[in-house]
């Protein structure tokens, strides 16, 4: 499948370098919000390294003390005033942005996506396409000739995770027992990068996302490529029997096999995506023997336990598991 | 001593000193203001370089990329307790050390309205230390390394259920603070209760000096800030040992409401740690500018107005948690709306300096770094309460940077003055100048290296919290400066630390009034006797001591 076209080396995720209408308005907000508290920052440090310099002590003086000035209402009532208008200018805009980016117009073609945190890792569902997958969020671009806004659906299944990809959108807390939405709408084809930003246990470091935007085609490819069942090819059924005789089936899930586990990630085209883990290592054959030799030593405190397998073993499974595609 | 026992007279002193262990009991079963202010900070500071240590090594896994000087399980437990410690247990017991040890004096009283609750507080925060710390030997019992709290110091539910923190790490974090939130209940108590009934004659409110009026209304937000966490702590014991459901989102209860309960005493909390740093400011400022404090109706009122509008800021630490516009709409306001009285402060203290005369004692240093870093601060403050800008910025390095200039760039800064500024009085000896401008500069140098880069890492999409960070992030020259910052702080502090050992020793003998300062603190030896003053004062202005000097030009008629 040809993805890796728009998976390029992802960048750093600055806020400052926003693709989507969200992350661009608050970059826009951003802009003069800094410039108030650079002018603020540069009229009073400018006016106290003044009073230091000019009002220092000086060897020559004399010891008395200089005139003693108790107040003054007017100079008071300025520094008091002023200030009041700067936060109603910031108020009033602040609250426009809010409103806008809280409650967005939908458009025309709009996808619906459900992220589901788990520690550590995201689950991808697509409930009007039907596919399921994980930690790798696709979407298509939005333009002019299609405009399609993609709409978020947060939920949690144990702890509070928080949903950060800082060029397309703001954070949005995943809260267990509470649905949360956020939306995107990206401009330009890429690979963003993103991760938790809740402080959600052991590995909330290694709990990364990452968004592929896609041009339409090739969104529409990604799509029927993933609407597929799983491959089953005779070169690995050694492979696939011991994944559906130990324990892998009581928690993956893939799709046209028995196994329909629901508490990791589902493994129907596993190697479409560029990372296992939830980003911390590329998926290569090699780090992917690692990973299910003991997923420990790669993600000390991972929930998915080292299954004991023999070398053999092992060998055929992740030979079944790379004809995941 | 207790109360009963007669003064320690200089006579007294002379005698031959009483062994060690008896020294120790008099320290232990005292009563007496100044002897537990000084054991409050003494405490609050050896507590300040444990958490400091755990910081080193928090830098220092952070210095590159993908490194494994610490386990992430380490990891966790270092920054849940570094956080712990410097809040309850650095910050709180120092800044109340210092009222404690101050409000009297200042007031012109022999002690605190209620000196055995006084002590009980003292004890209640000690203890409640030492549970924190026991739980690195028996978090999980005393079987292998044991294990510290590692749920953040702020212990989101349900993070803290039983079903995601199994073991007893997190109950050792619930009940140490719980204990440690009643002393400090019980000592603001202590603390209005003396300001209010125990001035001396001419003292009325509008007397006081501005550190007894901040600390009045630091007391105030202590007592309405406190309890709603216990409370949340105790819903928590609870939930982990008896079955109840409050925070239990499996079972119906709300995540939600715990950030309510914990943020309602969090926010004031900030302010409860940095309006004893204004307090501490605005009398430095004044006497190293040899100025009168510019506008002090205005400083007692924005005190006043910091105090009300604290308590309605809480759920600006929510932004991400979909309280939906409106909700997000209030509370950008009234976090806008403290900006107005915290900046009228930074005004008053800069109009105080303006026209004044300013020597640059060590003191006035630390105040005047704390100037520009606090502005800093508040500008930050400012940028994270717009709604929308926060959705990107917080639990991000930004906001790492930001509560990093206010507890450390403000708060620590200002407390490094106010050591420097009353050490001669509590011990009789100055500190060394030459040794405290090491100290300064070291400092200004290092928290700036450290803390500056950390907004931008922030704004590279770097979440706090993480034991570890991808390659290929674009963070690593950010995270290598911070961590280069830290050798400059560890050589101030050590700076520090020779500097008192040395000068409690052979410093310079201060006299009642090294500073030519104005409040009544300097009207009582140094130190002061159990009693702390020969004659009941009388206040006829704000400045006692001013009158005293100036008999030409009393303060009283310019009130």
């Amino acid at each position: 499948m040809n993805v890796m076209a728009a998976t390029a080396a992802p960048a750093t995720p600055s806020i400052f370098a926003p693709v989507s209408t969200p992350a661009v308005a608050i970059r826009d907000l951003s802009f003069l919000v800094l410039m108030i508290v650079t002018f603020i920052f540069v009229v009073v440090a400018g006016v106290t390294v003044y009073a230091i310099i000019r009002y220092r002590h000086r060897p020559g003086d004399d010891r008395r003390d200089p005139p003693q000035v108790y107040g003054s209402t007017q100079i008071e009532l300025a520094w008091t005033v002023v200030p009041f208008l700067i936060v109603i200018v910031l108020f009033l805009t602040t609250t426009r942005y809010i409103f806008a980016i809280e409650r967005p117009a939908p458009t025309r073609d709009t996808l619906e996506v459900a992220v589901v945190g788990n520690q550590w890792w995201w689950e991808i569902r697509y409930p009007q396409l039907g596919i399921v997958t994980a930690n790798e969020l696709h979407v298509p671009v939005s333009d002019a000739s299609r405009p399609t806004r993609t709409f978020i659906t947060l939920q949690s299944t144990d702890v509070i995770h928080s949903f950060w990809i800082p060029q397309l959108a703001g954070k949005t807390d995943v809260i267990p027992g509470k649905t949360n939405r956020s939306w995107i709408e990206p401009r330009t084809p890429g690979t963003y990068v993103g991760q938790c930003a809740e402080f959600c246990g052991v590995q909330h470091a290694w709990m990364l996302l990452r968004v592929t935007v896609h041009p339409r085609d090739e969104f529409d490819r990604w799509v029927a490529a993933q609407q597929a069942v799983a491959a089953d090819g005779p070169e690995a059924r050694a492979g696939r029997d011991v994944f559906t005789s130990v324990a892998c089936v009581s928690c993956h899930t893939v799709r046209g096999t028995p196994a329909n586990g629901v508490f990791g990630p589902d493994l129907t085209h596993l190697m479409s995506r560029a990372t296992i883990g939830a980003g911390v290592a590329p998926n290569t054959p090699e780090t992917l023997r690692g990973w299910v030799k003991d997923p420990g030593v790669l993600k000390p405190g991972a929930r998915m336990p080292a299954m004991n397998l023999s070398g053999d073993q092992l060998d055929q499974l992740v030979a079944y598991l790379t004809t995941l595609r | 001593m207790s109360v009963v026992a007669p003064p320690i007279t200089a006579r007294e002193a002379e005698r031959e000193p009483p062994g060690l262990l008896t020294r120790l009991h008099e320290w232990v079963v005292t009563v007496d203001h100044k002897r537990l202010g000084i054991m409050y900070v003494v405490a609050g500071l050896a507590f300040f370089l444990i958490a400091g240590l755990e910081a080193c090594v928090i830098r220092w896994q952070l210095a590159v990329a993908e490194n494994t000087v610490v386990s992430p399980q380490v990891f966790n437990r270092l920054f849940t307790v570094h956080g712990t410690t410097m809040v309850f247990l650095v910050g709180i017991p120092i800044v109340f050390g210092f009222a404690n040890y101050l409000v009297p004096l200042m007031i012109g009283a022999r002690d605190l309205a209620f000196p055995r609750l006084n002590a009980f507080g003292f004890w209640a925060f000690f203890f409640g230390g030492l549970l924190l710390y026991f739980s690195f030997l028996g978090g999980d019992g005393l079987y292998g390394a044991g294990s510290a709290p590692d749920v953040g110091w702020f212990a989101y539910a349900p993070l803290t259920a039983r079903a995601f923190s199994p073991g007893n790490s997190t109950d050792y974090w619930n009940l140490s603070i719980l204990v440690m939130g009643f002393g400090t209940v019980a000592t603001s108590i202590n603390l209005i209760a003396t300001t209010l009934t125990m001035r001396c004659r001419g003292m009325s409110l509008g007397r006081m000096p501005l550190y007894v009026w901040m600390m009045l209304v630091v007391s105030g937000m202590a007592v309405m800030a406190l309890p709603p966490l216990s409370a949340a702590q105790i819903m928590l014991l609870l939930d982990r040992f008896a079955g109840a459901h409050f925070f239990d989102t499996q079972a119906g209860g709300s995540a939600v409401m715990w950030q309510h309960f914990f943020w309602f005493f969090g926010h004031p909390e900030v302010y409860i740690l940095m309006v004893p740093g204004f307090a501490m400011v605005s009398e430095i400022i004044p006497v190293f500018s040899r100025k009168v404090i510019f506008g002090y109706p205005m400083v007692v009122a924005a005190s006043l107005a910091i105090g009300f509008l604290a308590m309605t800021v809480w759920a600006h630490h929510m932004f991400a948690v979909g309280m939906g516009a409106p909700l997000n709409s209030a509370f950008a306001a009234s976090t806008m709306l403290i900006a107005i009285p915290t900046g009228i402060k930074i005004f008053n203290w800069v109009a105080t300096m303006y026209g004044g005369r300013i020597r640059f004692a060590t003191p006035m240093l630390f105040a005047c770094a704390f100037l520009f870093q606090f502005l800093c601060a508040g500008l930050t403050g400012i940028i994270l309460s717009v709604v929308p800008f926060n959705w990107q910025l917080t639990d991000s390095y930004f906001v790492v940077a930001h509560f990093h200039f206010v507890l450390v760039g403000s708060l620590i800064f200002t407390i490094f003055g106010a050591i420097y500024y009353w050490f001669p009085k509590v011990t009789g000896r100055l500190l060394s100048e030459r040794l405290g401008r090491w100290h300064f500069w070291l400092f200004v140098v290092g928290f700036n290296l450290t803390f500056l880069p950390m907004h931008w890492a922030g704004m590279l999409g770097m979440p706090r919290r993480i034991y570890t960070y991808p390659a290929d992030r674009g963070w690593d020259l950010w995270n290598l400066i911070a961590s280069l910052g830290v050798p400059f702080q560890v050589l101030a502090v050590l700076v520090f630390l020779i500097n008192v050992v040395i000068s409690l020793r052979r410093g310079a003998p201060a006299g009642n009034d090294p500073w030519d300062a104005w409040t009544l603190e300097w009207a009582a030896a140094s130190p002061p006797p159990a009693y702390n003053f020969d004659t009941v004062p009388v206040a006829a202005s704000r400045r006692p001591l001013w009158d005293l000097k100036h008999p030409d030009d009393p303060d009283g008629p310019h009130e």
